[in-house]
């Protein structure tokens, strides 16, 4: 993304402008209206928009707090922190090995071809199909809990992120291997201080991949951990949509406070999130 | 040679664990998924081979039929509007215009939201602020995801609202890719607006639109949060798609062999479906 020379280039303020509008009104509006009714009491709502839209009356944390202990909000943040954080870093470590044997490998032999092509098929498989044969065989060997569900995502991301890690690593000369094997490293040795470290903006692309859709994800933890009272921060607002019942106003609270752990790492991290987002879809 | 050994061993010994967990996490529930799909199991309890019975049956079922065709229409529908709006857009906020970065930073954020939680907020939006603003304009309306005709509109939308911002992004990179002095040749030739987009700009950045259609068929085909946030695949089953009919009946239903069965179906049609994709479109990328 290249800046603008603001000496020479003109910009197109209509255009500026009505994208502007568009933007606040399509991505804005629904969330100003998630901040607003999350700040309000059930007796602000009246029947009107108008009084759904207004500003609350007093900016109360009231909802926040009850909707905190309602969902059991830092069981739920932690258990997705957790699974999130342990997820990525697994997917780094071993997408990275597999992915580097694979794409130094299959040019020249046919069965590291065959594994290559039979992880990348993986992409197709829909969740739906290894749905209910994995709650049956995650139950059977006592996986049935958080670490099911991150055995799972590992496996689940896999097919992407080899195929990302073996298609970056046809840009890395195979000669700095080479030149430190002559030095007498072993392979294991040279991957670690040669091959990782070089790997870097791949990782960056991965961890961003694998963590929004480990984040975000409902379906695995429902029916893994389902049955169970361990929830993820989106699960919990599934199981607890009988209790909100319909204070809206809690319910809101609570939306938000599961939205906003990763609006604040967009806010942060947002040109490393963008970039990602790009690498791994183009690749 | 010893080197040559070490290699080796060390490529093996990453290899075999990480694809024995491979195959028990994908490869094994695929084959027993394939293997239910000829038994009449209900989830728990004894259960007795039935042949290819689940199969016949599936393609006399109204229900599953009804399923798959909400979902394609879904999909087709939904991935038709993100790719035209996402163009439009694209073009916009690669155009020459002020705060670039911001804008685009703000058209993203749908993106990184959860689908199940944005798919409440939604929910709210069309059952009490749509018919009130509709109400204001004087139209006497419900919510529209009340209505067998109209909940898969809804659906739609919140669909579109997420991944116009994903796919928005992936066209602003093709037209990144797209060098300068292709738009100055074209100048010359009097190549403007409308012919410029169509002979220029469009087939230079005809992959990324292969991209783009994959992800999105694919995405909208597998379809699941966005039902349990907004509608739970009513009214009376009119929006329940194949991922949420075969969670629903075949984990909580007692139709776990029936719908093995039809996520068998649904498997060989997603990996139709993208192959059918790549090559149409990859034969197009080709020819240019």
């Amino acid at each position: 993304m290249k800046e603008n020379v603001k000496v020479k280039e003109k910009y197109n303020m209509p255009l500026t402008v009505l994208l502007i509008i568009v933007g606040v009104f399509t991505v804005g509006f629904p969330l100003y209206m998630t901040v607003v009714i999350a700040f309000k009491s059930p007796s602000e709502m009246t029947n009107s928009i108008a009084g759904i839209l207004s500003l609350p009356k007093s900016w109360s944390l009231a909802n926040f707090a009850e909707a905190m202990e309602v969902t059991d909000f830092w069981h739920s943040l932690f258990n997705s922190i957790f699974i999130t954080g342990v997820t990525v870093g697994l997917a780094i470590v071993l997408h990275s090995m597999i992915g580097y044997v694979l794409g130094r490998s299959k040019a020249q032999n046919k069965g590291y071809n065959f594994i290559y092509l039979y992880i990348v098929s993986g992409m197709f498989v829909p969740f739906a199909i290894l749905m209910m044969p994995l709650v049956k065989q995650t139950a059977q060997i006592g996986l049935d809990n958080v670490a099911g569900v991150i055995l799972c995502y590992v496996v689940f991301y896999m097919p992407m992120n080899v195929l990302l890690y073996s298609g970056y690593l046809t840009n890395i000369p195979i000669a700095l291997e080479e030149a430190a094997r002559v030095d007498g490293a072993s392979t294991w040795k040279t991957y670690w201080s040669v091959i990782f470290p070089i790997m870097k903006p791949m990782h960056a692309t991965v961890a961003v991949l694998t963590a929004l859709g480990t984040w975000n994800d409902v379906m695995t933890p429902l029916v893994i951990l389902g049955g169970s009272d361990v929830t993820t921060l989106p699960l919990a607002q599934m199981t607890f949509q009988t209790q909100f019942g319909t204070n809206y106003n809690l319910a809101f609270a609570s939306y938000l406070l599961a939205l906003l752990p990763i609006l604040i790492f967009y806010l942060i991290c947002q040109k490393q999130i963008l970039n990602g987002v790009v690498n791994g879809a183009v690749k | 040679m010893k080197k040559i050994n070490d290699r080796q061993r060390t490529f093996l010994l990453i290899t075999i664990p990480i694809v024995a967990l491979f195959f028990c996490f994908n490869t094994l529930p695929l084959i027993k998924g394939a293997i239910y799909s000829f038994t009449n199991f209900r989830g728990y309890g004894s259960y007795d081979w039935v042949g290819l019975r689940n199969y016949k049956d599936l393609f006399t079922d109204a229900r599953v039929g009804k399923s798959y065709l909400f979902t394609f229409k879904l999909a087709i529908v939904a991935t038709v509007v993100v790719n035209v709006i996402s163009l439009i857009l694209a073009l916009a906020l690669n155009s020459k215009i002020r705060f670039k970065s911001g804008l685009r930073g703000l058209y993203f954020v749908p993106n990184i939201l959860g689908a199940l939680v944005v798919g409440y907020i939604f929910n709210y939006f069309f059952t009490y602020i749509l018919p009130g603003f509709l109400g204001m304009l004087g139209i006497e309306a419900t919510s529209i995801l009340a209505s067998t005709k109209w909940a898969w509109v809804g659906i739609m939308i919140v669909c579109a609202w997420q991944s116009i911002a994903m796919n928005t992004i992936i066209y602003i990179s093709g037209l990144q890719t797209v060098p300068e002095d292709v738009y100055e040749a074209g100048a010359i030739d009097g190549a403007t607006g409308w012919t410029k987009f169509k002979s220029l700009t469009f087939p230079l950045i005809m992959p990324f639109f292969t991209i783009n259609l994959v992800l999105c068929m694919k995405n909208f085909l597998m379809v699941f949060d966005q039902i349990v946030a907004l509608t739970q695949g009513g009214p009376t089953q009119s929006t329940e798609s194949i991922s949420y009919l075969i969670y629903n009946n075949g984990l909580s239903g007692g139709q776990f062999g029936f719908q093995s069965a039809n996520a068998v179906i649904f498997f060989i049609v997603i990996v139709a479906v993208s192959v059918f994709q790549m090559t149409v479109l990859g034969s197009k990328e080709e020819q240019l």
